[in-house]
């Protein structure tokens, strides 16, 4: 049970979600069946993406397994907010599929997606609700138990006395920290993480490096556009060029 | 909480702290509909006539401009990717948030739509078919109106598409609605035009969700 999300660890599940995924992993077990399948491993085969008729990527393949933090580099333009797009299930690839955990996504997005965090540009905070309110909707939203408790994420996140402040009083990097006290919040094995640094300050930035660090160390995955030097020891990080296309 | 009841929270919480966005589609009822009378003239009988259109009209034309904030911030901060990824049930989502915008919205313009019939003298028969059939059809602007929102996020120049797509699709309640009041008035039945009402409700509750939510993955995509 080493490699198990902490979150998976616990012998009594507080709630159907987990329990779900542990009667899962029972099962499996006791058919005695390989687990391969059924361990967190993110597969893209051949993915290609068009946006306005011209083409982004294609021909796109790599895998992702649990405890590890694929950093996505490239040029502007190079696909890589594309590609957490499509990855998230916001927008279809124009070819090529994705698997995870060893299930084809196209049949069942949902079962992918109930798994996945996803923090995109802006950072998904509503400006009129306080930061609590923000945290407590998107735990709500998802359906799952909280992994600790609302005040300690809001001060882990570094916004301790913040809880009952209107999101829309916030700086672009503190609404950017209730963004990542959501990924603290919710228990989720993929992190899909698309220029989380940008408004972060030094102290966020170790905060973030902090956090996946600790979520590959439980066995959870992340894919993380930045083109910040992330502070994770190799065995941890690996990372993907996106290359442009020639223009035809 | 369930993700439904939560998100009928926080609509209805963000809605009513944006005290502007609550206050102005009253305000717009209130002087479209007080500015009928500066047109028509003083003649009692006419306002009598004409009243019950006029109240129709204005929350209508109220209702097309509360529309564009229903999906517009969520869009702007990114809640809305949060929904479309987190959500099995999208379309439940939508329901909810037609919900919250017809409790913040449209209750209080059936309020406002109360006062404007003693403006126009209506009779007490008309007045009663006027509050129940604004009941019965303000659900399928609000739901409708979720429709068009969804389409029109993000677009430039959505609030002027908006209307264009919006304006036509009204058009069978507005029937039915003022008619049925005009009815009152006269003193004849007005069941039949609350059954037109209360079945055109039911079959916008019953599509629109849907509608609105794969209008907001097509947006979105």
């Amino acid at each position: 049970m080493a490699d198990l999300p902490e979150f998976l660890g616990s012998a009594e599940p507080p709630c159907r979600w987990l329990r779900t995924i542990v009667a899962n992993r029972g099962t499996d077990t006791e058919l005695g069946a390989n687990t391969a399948p059924l361990a967190p491993r993110l597969e893209v085969r051949g993915l290609e993406c068009v946006r306005a008729d011209s083409l982004v990527f294609s021909a796109l393949s790599f895998t992702v397994q649990g405890g590890e933090i694929l950093q996505i580099l490239g040029a502007n333009g190079s696909g890589k907010t594309s590609l957490l797009r499509i990855l998230s299930g916001l927008s279809q690839p124009t070819e090529g599929e994705f698997s995870w955990r060893g299930k084809g996504t196209a049949k069942d997005l949902q079962a992918w997606q109930r798994e996945l965090l996803y923090v995109g540009h802006v950072a998904g905070v509503t400006a009129t609700l306080s930061v609590s309110e923000n945290l407590r909707y998107a735990l709500a939203l998802s359906g799952r138990c909280a992994r600790l408790s609302l005040p300690e994420a809001i001060a882990r996140v570094g916004l301790p006395g913040y809880a009952a402040v209107l999101a829309g009083r916030l700086s672009a990097g503190q609404r950017q920290r209730v963004a990542l006290a959501r990924l603290l919040l919710i228990p989720a094995a993929v992190w899909l993480l698309d220029e989380p640094l940008t408004a972060l300050d030094p102290s966020g930035k170790i905060l973030l490096e902090a956090m996946l660090r600790q979520h590959a160390q439980v066995g959870g995955l992340a894919l993380v556009v930045t083109h910040q030097t992330l502070d994770i020891p190799a065995p941890y990080l690996r990372s993907l060029q996106l290359v442009s296309p020639e223009p035809l | 909480m369930t993700p439904a009841l939560a998100i009928l929270r926080r609509e209805c919480l963000r809605l009513l702290r944006r005290s502007s966005q609550l206050v102005q589609p009253l305000i717009f009822f209130s002087l479209i509909a007080i500015l009928f009378p500066f047109a028509l003239g003083q003649q009692t009988e006419l306002l009598r006539q004409t009243g019950p259109a006029a109240v129709w009209l204005s929350v209508l034309l109220a209702t097309t401009l509360s529309l564009e904030d229903i999906f517009r911030s969520d869009f702007e901060d990114g809640s809305l990717e949060q929904c479309i990824i987190t959500l099995d049930a999208l379309p439940l989502a939508c329901a909810m948030k037609s919900l919250a915008h017809w409790l913040t919205c449209l209750v209080p313009l059936i309020g406002m739509a109360l006062l404007m019939s003693f403006v126009y003298d209506l009779t007490p028969d008309a007045r009663r078919a006027l509050i129940s059939a604004l009941l019965l059809g303000t659900p399928v602007f609000s739901l409708v109106g979720t429709v068009a929102s969804a389409l029109t996020v993000g677009v430039r120049g959505g609030a002027l598409l908006m209307a264009l797509l919006i304006l036509p699709l009204y058009i069978p309640v507005l029937i039915f609605g003022a008619s049925a009041v005009h009815h009152a008035t006269l003193g004849l039945p007005t069941l039949g035009e609350h059954y037109f009402l209360a079945g055109l409700a039911v079959l916008a509750a019953t599509l629109a969700p849907f509608a609105t939510a794969a209008g907001l993955r097509a947006r979105l995509s």
